[in-house]
């Protein structure tokens, strides 16, 4: 449950942004979770309504946006695409995959009045 | 008032910051590019934590597991073992108790214990205040147990210098397929209870297979801490890393 301290993170920055730019109101978050980092986006999603209440972020819409896991061979080189963190290419089996992509776990925009 | 992370309070407390509410003209909505890693704030007190680790030359080893693989009596085993040779630290992280603080005091090794509470990993902030305990100039190799959990500790960098799993026989092979975040993360695996092997179905060859199809670059010993079997492979490896890290 390490979605709950990635959470908070969440609404830590969004305050913190929020005022050092002079809003008055969060409408909403924009977060980007990797399909390999290990997180959860639902739990994040679950977690968001506890954390944000009575700060600034209470209120707010919360979008996360699923990226993909990506790898690349580094024998075949060709890129496939990943459910779980591997190094086995799933192309032609060798021990010499790269992850490319879906390890985010980024802040990445936030919409404000 | 801590310096490093600005806070008034010890691990574990709350934080309040920013929290205070502004009020400004303006009513038209407007978007904010940011771009930051949910985990800055962890990484910059990582990135703190190793600085002072460097300063000092001491090597930090985060031990992670699942609850039972052994990690507090592999420590034990460790530490009277190696007693005169390295000189040792240990933050001791768990839920609830001093259980395993009361059983490395017994070595006599300085150790705190940092309970978490609910929290389910250390983090960077715990274990910068953690090490305050010490006299950190005295000391060659600080050993962080991390709570016993394969999962969440993964995401979290403490300012070590190596991670280290340790899987024991009894919890079955595929543990390195079924939680690749923190078997990636890893340095080292340390495969522990291998004289209960005779007694079990564990493949321990598929058990490194499967460990190098998500590290194929990590090093790993078999040991145990009962019958001594594998413990030189392993305090050769503790010498070389703290060798390195003086150098």
């Amino acid at each position: 449950m390490h979605e709950l301290s990635l959470t908070q993170n969440i609404v830590e920055l969004a305050v913190q942004y929020a005022n050092r730019n002079n809003a008055v109101a969060i409408r909403s978050i924009t977060v980007e979770i990797g399909a390999l980092s290990g997180v959860v986006a639902d739990a994040v999603a679950f977690a968001f309504d506890v954390c944000s209440k009575g700060t600034m972020a209470e209120g707010a819409r919360l979008d996360i946006r699923r990226i993909a896991g990506v790898g690349r061979c580094l024998r075949c080189l060709r890129e496939s695409q990943l459910e779980a963190l591997t190094h086995v290419c799933p192309l032609c089996g060798s021990l010499a995959l790269e992850t490319m992509q879906g390890q985010e776990m980024k802040f990445t925009e936030m919409e404000v009045d | 008032m801590c310096i490093d992370c600005g806070c008034n309070s010890h691990p574990g407390s709350a934080h309040q910051h920013d929290q205070h509410g502004h009020h400004h003209d303006g009513g038209t909505s407007r978007t904010i590019r940011i771009e930051e890693d949910l985990l800055a704030k962890n990484n910059r007190l990582a990135a703190s934590n190793r600085a002072r680790f460097r300063a000092v030359k001491i090597l930090a080893l985060n031990l992670v597991s699942s609850p039972g693989s052994g990690k507090t009596s592999l420590l034990e085993r460790t530490l009277s073992d190696l007693a005169g040779r390295i000189t040792f630290a240990v933050l001791e992280g768990d839920l609830q108790t001093t259980n395993d603080a009361d059983r490395i005091a017994a070595t006599g090794v300085p150790v705190k214990q940092l309970n978490t509470g609910a929290g389910c990993h250390l983090d960077a902030h715990m274990v910068g205040h953690g090490v305050e305990a010490f006299d950190l100039e005295a000391t060659d190799i600080l050993m962080i147990e991390n709570v016993g959990n394969l999962v969440c500790p993964a995401a979290f960098d403490l300012g070590e210098d190596h991670k280290i799993v340790v899987l024991s026989v009894t919890e079955g092979e595929d543990k390195p397929l079924k939680y690749p975040q923190m078997f990636q993360a890893a340095d080292l695996v340390l495969i522990n209870k291998i004289d209960l092997l005779p007694y079990l179905q564990f493949n321990l060859e598929q058990c490194k297979e499967f460990t190098r199809q998500v590290n194929p670059l990590v090093e790993i010993i078999e040991l145990s801490c009962h019958s001594g079997e594998g413990l030189a492979t392993w305090y050769d490896w503790l010498s070389r890393e703290f060798i390195r890290k003086r150098a």
